[in-house]
This record gives C-alpha cells, structure tokens and sequence, in this order.
C-alpha cells in the first residue's frame, strides 16, 4: 500500500499481468510438468538390440532409395498410380457434390433448426473415425480393391468439407445476405449472390486441398487393402524390394509436391 | 402512403426495442429519424421490410398490409420497398454491375439470375442508374474495389433498380467523410424528388439531417418523442431525444467533468494517482 504514496515522486512500476498471478503455483506448475516429463521418457522402454538392427534395414531402405527401380515392377506401379488417382478424382467430385447441401444444411444461419440437427449429426459420423480404420470397415464389407478405397474417401471428404463449409458459411457478413433480402430475392437466390460468393474462394481452396489430401490418403489406405499404390507399396515391402518401393515413393512424393504447387496457385487466384 | 400503427418491437433477450411508434409518410416526404444509439432505429426501419419479425403493431404500404404478409408476397412487397446500407452491404466480390443487377432479383426467376441473364430492360435500367451515380466508367469492376462514397453509390442504385416506391435508408452516410456525406444526401435527397419517392433515413448526424431533410422523427428508449420539422429542433427537443447536454455550444468544448476518470475508484489502488495531472 506504501507504493501509493511513493507512485507520485519516483517512475510508475509496470509488468506484464501474468496468467497465474501466484508465483508458488506457477513454478509449482512448470516444475511439475518438467518431473512428469522426465519420468515420462524415463519409463519408455528402448529395446537397444533392435533399434541397432533397424538401423540395418534403415540403410538397405536407404541405399534402395539411392538406385530407385522404376522399371522391374513398373505395370504395377502403373496400375496402382491409376488405381490411386481414379480414386482420388472420383472420390473428390462425389464427396464434393454430396458436401455442398450438407455444409449449407449445417450452417446456423441458413438452416432451420432441424435440419441443422441432421447435418451436424451427419458431419459428426462422417468424421468420428480416422481413414484408415474407416478402410478397414469398408474393406471388410466390400471386399479388397478401389471400390472400398472410393468410400472411404468419399465420407472423409464428406466430413472434412461439409463441417468447414458450414463453418466458414456461418462466418459470413450477415449485411449482404439482408441486402438480398430485402430486394425480394428467394432463398436460392440469397445462397447465390449473398452466400456463396462470398464463401466461394475459400471453398476452391479447400477442395484443392482436399484433394491433394486425399491422394495421400488414398496411398496409405492401399496398405489396408483398399487397392491403389498403397497396395503396390506394400507389396513391394513385403516382398523386401527397396529399390521399387522407393521408386514409389519417390512417385507419390512428385505427385504430393505437384498437387501442393496447384492448390496453392488455385487458391491465390480465388482470392 | 406508409402507415405504421401502434408498432411494437421485444427481442428475444427481452429488450424492448420498440415501445408503440406511430406515423405515417406521405408520398414524395423524406423523413429524417433522429435518435441515440440503441433507440430503435435500425430495428424500426427493418420491421417495415420485415428484415426483422414485429411483436404488434401494423404497417400499411398503400393497400398493402406488410405485417400480415407471408412467403412469396412478402418477397412481392419488399420489391418495392428499396434499402440502403450503413456499410454499403454490397457483395464485395461482384461487380459494380451484378451489385446494381441484384436489385432485380425479386423480378427474375433463379436459373436467370444464377446463368446472370438478366432481361435486356433490367440491364439498360442499370446502365442509366450507373449513368446517373457517375459510376459509368466502372461497371465491371469488382464492389471491393471502389471507395466508400463510390460503394454507397453503387448501393443507391442498386436500391433504385428496385423501382421501389418507398426508400428505407439506414445511416447511409456513417461510413463516409463529411464531404462525400454531404455529396451522398445531396444525391439521396435529388433522386428521391426526380421520382417522387418517399423515404426513411435513420441517421445520426443532427446537422446533416437539418440540411437535407424537410421533416424529423425523433426516436429515444424506443419511442417518438419528437415528429415535426426540422426547424423545430431547439435544445429543448434535442434534449428529449438525446438526454440532458449544452446544445448551444460547439462540440469541441462540451467534454464533462465527469467523463474523467477523477470520480473513479481506480484512484483509490493507486494506478492513478493524481487524474487532474495528467492533463
């Protein structure tokens, strides 16, 4: 209290309102977090005898990369590369075309309320399991191959562009979809001028996004056996051919890398 | 021509915006409404195109019953009842043209105005707006692009490509400069007497509403306390709308006492200790 009366004669004191105001318990926090962290790795068990054969295989992996082979299996490759990016391009266009009235069904401020009940719910589901279990399920109902692969994807692009559809359709200026209304447009018409321009750019970009994604998706989901380059990979793997699964890998990673350049560029022209 | 009865607003949060506001606009009148914020200005002109639901009350637009409509007539209705924004409420990322299109919307079907098919009267009806707003040079240019006097311009059009009978004007000029304000009212004010349009204007700005607009409405807590002409506001009547203040000085020097922190208890932590030397 004294430093009210000594504030006039001598400089103001000032710092920073810290989040936990007690001293004690803001080192008692860090210091706790630090303790568990170091029992934490302390507990993991390293098994030293097997990391040491793993460096092995690491460099055989390695030294394949080296001398990629792209011709030996090269029919596989190709046919898992066609696989994959018919997949991914259906998968794509389906979970887009099936995204659009869920997203827009999603939206607080566009729908009723029920039918934001349903979509919500829908989103929910779509996104409650992570692709590869999702693969699993599909696999085991529909059998190996593309098809199984195609589902997976559709739903994955389903929940991932519906709820940011939605989302971003929820953000938007509210003044422009009055000034539509009141010149006595309809409702599709307010969702054409008011809200899908204004939500447009972003919904490119997305879905370019999505889709380079889903690529990528579409190469891991091949190891479940929902067919693709996945598949080929695998295979290669299995059969201990480095120099081919490396050749694959260096494709994926091209076409990743190639994908990646698009969107960007797609994105910045919506802007 | 526009009648409004007994109109009551409550919104959900229980606040009453609107507490009974009567008048009515006659064809041709340019009404100013005048009022501090929170009074109910934006929600009264909104209750006339139903932007926002009434509790009670009703308003007539000509034969019209607005507050009974529902649906497609009530879309027919507010074709005819033109709207200009605070912050322009154009679609940003259109153009100049498809903001002032727009206006027709009520008129065309939805495959027309998605493809942009606008009839070819609609379209030389938006040509000579953008003719006479001065904009002739950027119809093609997106909205996002224009500055704020010429974006409000855009917006006046769009409103007048309505061929509305009533103007709804919501503080069409707090987003501009006081030149482009005055240029803008000026504009306002001329297009309505060419057409014979009759209008609201909700606006804030005391002065500016005396200059252009012949009769004020003034609105406090959600109720007409003052419906005359705009030489009628004295600072007795000013006092009633805006609450207790010395009206016959300039602005610049009406700062209170009391606006200081001096009374505050922060003194007493010691965060302040002297307010006084700080001037």
């Amino acid at each position: 209290m004294d430093t009210q009366l000594a504030a006039p004669a001598g400089p103001r004191l000032w710092t920073r309102p810290r989040l936990i105001k007690r001293a004690w318990l803001r080192w008692a926090i860090v210091l706790g977090a630090g303790l568990y962290l170091v029992l934490a790795i302390g507990s993991v068990d390293v098994n030293w005898a097997r990391v040491s054969e793993g460096i092995v295989r690491a460099a055989r992996l390695f030294s394949g990369f080296l001398q990629p082979d792209f011709t030996s299996r090269w029919s596989d490759i190709q046919q898992g590369l066609i696989e994959s990016l018919t997949m991914t391009v259906c998968a794509t266009v389906f979970g887009v075309i099936l995204a659009l009235p869920i997203g827009l069904g999603a939206a607080r401020n566009v729908a009723p309320a029920w039918l934001y009940g349903i979509c919500r719910a829908i989103i929910a589901v779509a996104r409650a399991f992570q692709e590869i279990i999702v693969a699993i399920l599909f696999v085991a109902m529909f059998g190996f191959g593309t098809f199984a692969g195609f589902l997976t994807l559709s739903l994955s692009t389903i929940g991932f562009l519906s709820k940011l559809i939605a989302d971003d359709i929820e953000e938007i200026d509210e003044s422009q979809v009055e000034a539509i209304r009141s010149t006595g447009g309809g409702f599709w018409q307010v969702v054409d001028y008011a809200v899908a321009s204004q939500v447009m750019p972003r919904l490119a970009g997305l879905i370019a996004y999505k889709f380079d994604i889903n690529f990528r998706e579409s190469s891991v989901i091949g190891i479940v056996g929902a067919g693709g380059i996945g598949a080929t990979l695998n295979t290669a793997l299995d059969r201990y051919e480095f120099d081919s699964a490396a050749a694959i890998l260096l494709i994926i990673i091209g076409i990743v890398m190639l994908c990646e350049y698009a969107s960007g560029w797609i994105r910045k022209r919506m802007a | 021509m526009l009648r409004i009865d007994n109109l009551k607003k409550r919104y959900k949060t229980g606040d009453m915006a609107l507490r009974g506001v009567s008048f009515t606009v006659q064809p041709g009148e340019l009404v100013g409404l005048i009022g501090p914020s929170g009074a109910g200005k934006s929600t009264l002109i909104r209750c006339v195109n139903r932007l926002v639901e009434p509790t009670a009350g009703s308003i007539r637009l000509g034969d019209v019953v607005l507050t009974d409509l529902g649906g497609r007539e009530l879309r027919k209705a507010r074709r005819h009842i033109g709207m200009i924004f605070q912050e322009f409420a154009l679609v940003e990322r259109l153009t100049v043209m498809e903001n002032v299109l727009s206006g027709r919307l009520g008129y065309v079907g939805f495959f027309a105005s998605w493809l942009r098919r606008f009839p070819e009267a609609d379209i030389q009806r938006a040509f000579s707006l953008l003719d006479r707003v001065g904009l002739t040079d950027h119809v093609d240019k997106r909205a996002d692009a224009l500055s704020g006097g010429q974006r409000q311009r855009v917006g006046i059009a769009r409103a007048l490509a309505q061929d509305p009978e009533l103007l709804l004007i919501d503080e069409p000029t707090a987003s501009l400069d006081p030149k482009t304000s005055r240029q803008v009212m000026r504009l306002i004010t001329k297009l309505c007497a060419e057409r014979g349009l009759a209008g609201i204007v909700n606006i804030h700005d005391v002065a500016l509403a005396q200059m252009f607009l012949p009769r004020i409405i003034g609105l406090r807590a959600g109720e007409v306390v003052y419906d005359g002409p705009a030489a009628g506001l004295s600072s007795d009547v000013l006092t009633r709308i805006y609450g207790e203040e010395d009206w016959s000085k300039p602005a610049g020097d009406a700062e209170d006492e009391d606006d200081l922190p001096a009374a505050t208890p922060q003194a007493a932590t010691g965060l302040v200790a002297d307010p006084l030397a700080v001037r």
